[in-house]
C-alpha cells in the first residue's frame, strides 16, 4: 500500500479516509443511543453494541490501517494472532462454565 | 554492510523492515489487551447476579474521549497522506492537532479518575449505605454530596442499569459523624472488580496514549529533520508511528461501550 | 542490606559481570553489533544459570540433611540474610524463596535468555546472511530491559521478607497473600523480562522476513534458524497474557484488587479486599505463557542439535522438510494445551478431555523431529568431537523428558504424580539433560567463530562425560521417588512423611526413598564439580585454546562459517548469494564433503 502512489491516489485515498471518519462519529452517536434502548435481553443489548463495536474497529483497521490492501505476509502473522487470541479466549471461558464456578465462589 | 530495506521495501515480501516490526508489535498488543479483555469477560460471568455495576461512568465524558480520539486518528493518516503529497506544513499542522487530540484525551481521562476517587460507598452502622462525592473530611464528620441507597435499592439500581443513567437521582449534602461509620471506601480499583478492570484497562490504555504521544511528538519536533535527508524513511516512520496510534484508537473504540455502556 | 562486604553466591555474580564489563565499558554495554549483543546475553545468562544452580546446591542440602547448618556456605547465608537462615540451617522460609527463585532464574534469566537471544542473536543474522539485526537499537534495549530485570530480581533477596516464595508459577492467592515484598519485585522484574522478549521476539521475525540473503528463500533456511522462527512467535504472542497477569496481580498486591481474589477470602495478611476475583484465571494467563514456554526452552536446542549432526555426520539431514512442517506444528498446537497443567483444579471433565487429547497430538510433531534426527545419524561417518558427544546425548535425554511427560498428560494418571518428584524428573529431562547439553554444544561449537580459537577438546570430554553421568544420577531416582509419592516443595525432603514419623498409617516414604534423597544430593555437587572444567575451559581458551587454521574449521555448509573470523561489524565482506540448501554435506561428485551454500 505504501509503495508507487501518485499523488492522484492520494487524494482518492483522503476522501476515504474522511468518509470513514463521518461512519465512525456516526457510529459512536448511535453506540450510545441505542444503549439507551432495551432490545428485550441484555445480551440483546451487548450483542448490539459490540456488533457495532466491530463494524468501527473493521473501520479503522482497515482504512486507517490499511489492512484492506497488505501484503500477504502481514495477513499471516494476524491470522495466527487471532488463531491464538480466539482459543485463549474460548478455552479459558469454556473451563469456567457454571459446573466450576465454584472457583469464584 | 547496511541494513537494507529500511525505507524501499523487500522485494519478495512487498514491506520494508519496520511496518513488519510494527504489524508483529501489534500483534502481541492484540493478545495483552485480549488477555485482559477475557478477564473482563470472566469477572463479569462470574459476579453474583445482578451485582455487576452499571452506570458508574459519565457517558458523556466517554463519548467526548472516543470522538476526540476519533480525530486524532483521521489527523494522524492525513497527515501521512501530505507527506506522500510532499506537503511537509500540512503534516506539521494535522501532527498538531494530533499531539492536541493526545492532551485532550487524557485530561478528560485524568478527571474520570479524579472524579472516582473522591466518590466514596459509606456504610453506616444502622444498615444504611451513602453514596456521594467527598466535600469535606473532618477528624468527627465526613460531609458528601450525594444519595442514601439501601440494600435493596442497591441490588435494584444493578439489575436496573440501563434505566438507572437516565433517572435522575436528586443529590443533597449529607453529614454523618465518624463514630457512626462502618466502612468507608472511594471507587478505587480496590471497590470491586469492576472498577479494577476499568482502572487496569484504561490505565494501561492510557499509557499507550502517552507512550504514542510521545513517539509522534518526537518525529514532530526534533525527529522531523530527517525529512530533509531521508523523506522516504521518514513518511514511512510516519506510517508506523501512525499504525500504533490507530490501534490505540482501536482498543478504545472497544472499551468505551464495555465499560460505559455495558 | 546487601553491603559491599557481602560475598553471596547471587551478589558475587552480579559484581564478577560488572567488573568484567567495564573494562569495554563503551563497547560492551552500548553495543548495537549483534555479535557483541549475543554476546553480552551468553556471558549473563551463563552467570544467572550459575546463580539458579546454586540456589539448588544449596536446597539439595536441606532436603537430604533436614535441620543441619549447611556447610561452607552456612554463616555467611546467616549474615547476608539474616534470621531466614539462622545458625546457618536453610528456613522453611528461605527453601520457599530459593525453589521459587530457582525456577525463576533458571527458566527466565538463563535457559531463555541462552537459547533464543544469545544463540540467536549471535548466529541467526549470520546464517541467514544478514549485517545485523533489523532494529539493532531496539535489540540493544531488549538486553537492557533484560539485564534490569534480572538485577530487580537479586535485588528481591535483601528486601524485607525476602524472595518470592510462591513457586516460580505464583499461584494467587498464595502469592499475594504471602507478606513479603518479593513478590512485588518479582512482578516488576518479570514485566522486564517480557518485555525485553518481545522487542527481542519482533526483532528476531522481522530479522528472518527481511533480512535472508539473496537466494535464501524459506526451505533454504538452516533449522535453527526455523526453530529461533516458531520460537520467536511463541514468545510474541505466548507472553503478553502473562503480563496482563503480571500486570494484574501486581495491582493485587500494590492497589489491593480482587483479580485473583475469591469472595470470602479471608487473610490477615490481605486486610480488606472487595473478593469476586478468579484463582484460576491467573493459571490460566499463566499457563498460557507456560506450556509455550516449553517449546521456548526446547526448539533452540533442538535447531543447535541438528546443525551439529548434520556437520559431523557429513550427511544431509534427514527429513529437513518434515523438521520445518514439525516445529510449525509444534508452534500452532503448543497454544493449546496448557491446561493439561491444571488437571487438579477441577475444570471440569469435558475441558480435562480436551487437553488431554490435544497433549497427546503435540508429541507427534515432537517424535517425528526427534526421529528425524536419529535417522539422520544412520549411515554417518560420524565425527565423535565434544559438540557432537552433546548433541548425541541431547537424543534420548531429550526423548527420556519427553516420554516420561505422557503419563503426566493423562488425566488419571496425573491425578497420582501431580506434583511430585515425578514431574521434576520429567521437566529436568527435558530441560536439564535437554535443553542445557543442546546449549553445551551448541558454545563448543560456536565458540570457534565467536573467539577464533577452539575449547579444549580433552576437557570439553571430561565435562562431557561426568555432566552426562551426574545429570541422570541426579534425575533417574526422582522417577522412583515420585511415583512413591514423594510431594516436590517440601524443606525437609519429606521427612515428615516417612513411614518411621507416621507409625500407624499406610502409604508412608519408606526408608530407602528418604535415603535416596542424599545420593541424589551428592550427586547433584558432583555434577557441580563436573562443571569446573567446562568454567575454566571456556575462558581460558580465549587466549589459549589452539588458533583456527581457516574460518569453516568444523567444514561447515551454513553461512556463519563465510565470514572472517571472529566477524566483523556488518558481517559479511560482500553480500553472500544462496544457491542451495543448508545441508549438502558429501554431494556425489564433489570434490569436497561439503558443499557451502554460496558455492554456485
Amino acid at each position: 500500500m505504501s509503495d508507487n502512489h501518485n499523488a492522484h491516489d492520494i487524494q482518492k485515498h483522503v476522501k476515504k479516509y474522511l468518509f470513514v471518519f463521518y461512519a465512525l462519529i456516526v457510529g459512536t452517536v448511535v453506540t450510545v443511543a441505542v444503549s439507551k434502548v432495551h432490545f428485550g435481553s441484555v445480551t440483546m443489548n451487548i450483542a448490539i453494541a459490540l456488533f457495532i463495536a466491530c463494524i468501527k474497529g473493521f473501520l479503522v483497521a482497515g482504512y486507517f490501517m490499511h489492512l484492506i490492501s497488505e501484503k500477504k505476509m502481514i495477513y499471516g502473522i494476524l491470522i495466527a494472532t487471532v488463531f491464538f487470541f480466539a482459543s485463549l479466549m474460548y478455552l479459558t471461558l469454556w473451563s469456567l462454565e457454571p459446573t466450576s464456578l465454584i472457583h469464584m465462589k | 554492510m547496511e541494513i537494507p530495506y529500511t525505507a524501499e521495501s523487500r522485494p519478495d515480501t512487498g514491506l520494508y523492515n519496520a511496518k513488519v516490526g510494527i504489524w508483529l508489535f501489534l500483534a502481541s498488543e492484540v493478545m495483552l489487551f485480549g488477555a485482559l479483555f477475557s478477564t473482563y469477560i470472566l469477572l463479569r460471568v462470574g459476579a453474583d447476579p445482578g451485582k455487576w455495576p452499571h452506570g458508574l461512568l459519565n457517558v458523556n465524558l466517554g463519548m467526548i474521549n472516543t470522538i476526540v480520539l476519533i480525530c486524532s486518528s483521521i489527523t494522524v493518516v492525513m497527515a501521512w497522506a501530505s507527506l506522500k503529497l510532499n506537503n511537509f506544513g500540512k503534516f506539521k499542522m494535522f501532527q498538531a492537532i494530533t499531539l492536541l487530540c493526545a492532551v485532550i484525551f487524557v485530561g478528560i481521562k485524568s478527571y474520570e479518575y479524579h472524579d472516582k476517587f473522591t466518590h466514596y460507598e459509606i456504610q453506616l452502622k444502622d444498615g444504611r449505605v451513602v453514596d456521594g462525592h467527598m466535600k469535606e473530611q473532618t477528624k468527627d464528620q465526613v460531609t458528601v454530596s450525594g444519595h442514601y441507597l439501601h440494600t435493596e435499592e442497591a441490588g435494584a439500581e444493578a439489575k436496573e442499569g440501563h434505566s438507572h443513567q437516565t433517572a435522575e437521582v436528586k443529590h443533597e449534602e449529607i453529614t454523618v459523624k465518624r463514630d457512626d461509620i462502618k466502612y468507608m471506601e472511594n471507587y478505587g480499583p480496590w471497590h470491586n472488580t469492576y472498577m479494577a478492570i476499568y482502572f487496569t484497562l484504561t490505565g494501561l490504555h492510557a499509557l499507550h496514549v502517552i507512550g504514542g504521544a510521545l513517539v509522534i511528538g518526537f518525529l514532530w519536533g526534533p525527529g522531523s529533520k530527517m525529512w530533509r535527508t531521508e523523506p522516504e524513511r521518514f513518511t514511512n516512520r510516519i506510517e508506523v508511528s501512525g499504525l500504533f496510534w490507530h490501534f490505540v484508537d482501536l482498543v478504545w473504540i472497544f472499551l468505551f461501550p464495555v465499560l460505559y455502556l455495558l | 542490606m546487601s553491603n559491599a562486604t557481602s560475598h553471596a553466591v547471587p551478589h558475587a555474580g552480579v559484581h564478577a559481570d560488572h567488573h568484567e564489563e567495564l573494562g569495554f565499558f563503551r563497547k560492551y554495554v552500548f553495543s548495537t553489533d549483534h555479535k557483541v549483543i549475543g554476546i553480552q546475553y551468553g556471558i549473563t545468562s551463563l552467570i544467572f544459570l550459575f546463580i539458579g544452580f546454586s540456589l539448588m546446591m544449596m536446597m539439595r542440602w536441606s532436603i537430604a540433611y533436614p535441620g543441619k547448618a549447611v556447610p561452607l556456605v552456612g554463616p555467611l547465608l546467616e549474615k547476608v540474610l539474616g534470621d531466614v537462615a539462622a545458625k546457618g540451617v536453610i528456613s522453611g522460609d528461605l527453601y520457599n524463596s530459593f525453589g521459587a527463585m530457582h525456577g525463576t532464574i533458571m527458566i527466565f534469566l538463563g535457559i531463555v535468555p541462552l537459547a533464543f537471544a544469545a544463540f540467536g542473536n549471535f548466529v541467526v543474522p549470520l546464517q541467514i546472511g544478514a549485517p545485523d539485526m533489523a532494529f539493532p537499537r531496539i535489540n540493544m534495549a531488549s538486553y537492557q530491559a533484560y539485564f534490569v530485570g534480572g538485577i530487580v530480581m537479586l535485588v528481591s533477596f535483601f528486601v524485607p521478607g525476602g524472595a518470592a516464595q510462591a513457586g516460580w508459577t505464583s499461584y494467587s492467592p498464595l502469592a499475594t497473600s504471602i507478606p513479603t515484598q518479593g513478590q512485588t519485585y518479582w512482578l516488576i522484574g518479570m514485566v522486564l523480562l517480557i518485555t525485553s522478549s518481545l522487542l527481542g521476539a519482533v526483532n528476531f521475525l522481522a530479522t528472518i522476513i527481511q533480512l535472508r540473503a539473496p537466494g535464501m528463500t524459506w526451505m533454504r533456511l538452516p533449522f535453527f534458524v526455523w526453530a529461533q522462527f516458531v520460537t520467536g512467535f511463541l514468545l510474541l504472542l505466548a507472553f503478553p497474557p502473562l503480563e496482563a497477569a503480571g500486570i494484574m496481580q501486581l495491582m493485587d498486591k500494590v492497589a489491593h484488587t480482587s483479580f485473583f481474589l475469591p469472595t470470602g477470602l479471608q487473610l490477615t495478611s490481605l486486610g480488606h479486599i472487595s473478593g469476586g476475583g478468579s484463582p484460576l484465571l491467573w493459571q490460566h494467563l499463566f499457563w498460557f505463557l507456560g506450556h509455550p514456554e516449553v517449546y521456548v526452552l526446547i526448539l533452540p536446542a533442538m535447531g543447535i542439535v541438528c546443525e551439529i549432526i548434520a556437520n559431523n555426520t557429513r550427511k544431509p539431514i534427514w527429513g529437513y522438510k518434515s523438521l520445518v512442517y514439525s516445529s510449525l506444528v509444534i508452534g500452532f498446537v503448543s497454544f493449546i494445551v496448557w491446561a493439561h497443567h491444571m488437571y487438579m483444579t477441577g475444570m471440569g471433565m469435558k475441558i480435562s478431555t480436551f487437553f488431554q487429547t490435544t497433549t497427546m497430538i503435540i508429541s507427534i510433531p515432537s517424535v517425528i523431529i526427534l526421529t528425524c534426527l536419529f535417522l539422520s545419524l544412520w549411515g554417518g561417518s560420524i565425527r565423535f568431537n565434544t559438540p557432537m558427544l552433546f548433541a548425541l546425548a541431547f537424543l534420548p535425554m531429550f526423548g527420556i523428558g519427553g516420554l516420561t511427560g505422557l503419563p503426566l498428560g493423562f488425566n488419571y494418571s496425573d491425578i497420582h504424580l501431580h506434583d511430585t518428584y515425578y514431574v521434576i524428573a520429567h521437566f529436568h529431562y527435558v530441560v536439564a539433560p535437554g535443553t542445557i547439553f543442546g546449549l553445551f554444544a551448541g558454545i563448543y561449537y560456536w565458540y570457534p567463530k565467536m573467539t577464533g580459537r577452539f575449547m579444549s577438546e580433552f576437557w570439553g570430554k571430561v565435562h562431557f562425560a561426568t555432566s552426562f553421568v551426574f545429570m541422570n544420577l541426579v534425575f533417574q531416582p526422582m522417577f522412583a521417588q515420585g511415583m512413591a509419592g514423594m510431594l516436590r516443595r517440601m524443606v525437609d525432603g519429606g521427612a515428615n512423611y516417612a513411614t518411621a514419623n507416621t507409625p500407624g498409617t499406610t502409604g508412608g516414604l519408606s526408608d530407602t526413598m528418604i535415603h535416596t534423597n542424599q545420593t541424589i544430593s551428592m550427586a547433584a555437587w558432583c555434577l557441580a564439580l563436573a562443571q569446573v572444567p567446562f568454567i575454566i575451559n571456556f575462558f581460558l581458551s580465549i587466549k589459549r585454546g589452539k588458533k583456527v587454521e581457516s574460518d569453516n574449521p568444523w567444514q561447515a555448509t551454513t553461512l556463519e562459517w563465510q565470514t572472517p573470523t571472529p566477524p566483523p561489524h556488518g558481517n559479511f565482506v560482500k553480500t553472500p548469494i544462496v544457491h542451495r540448501g543448508p545441508y549438502e554435506y558429501s554431494v556425489p561428485g564433489r570434490s569436497k564433503d561439503f558443499t557451502p551454500q554460496t558455492e554456485a
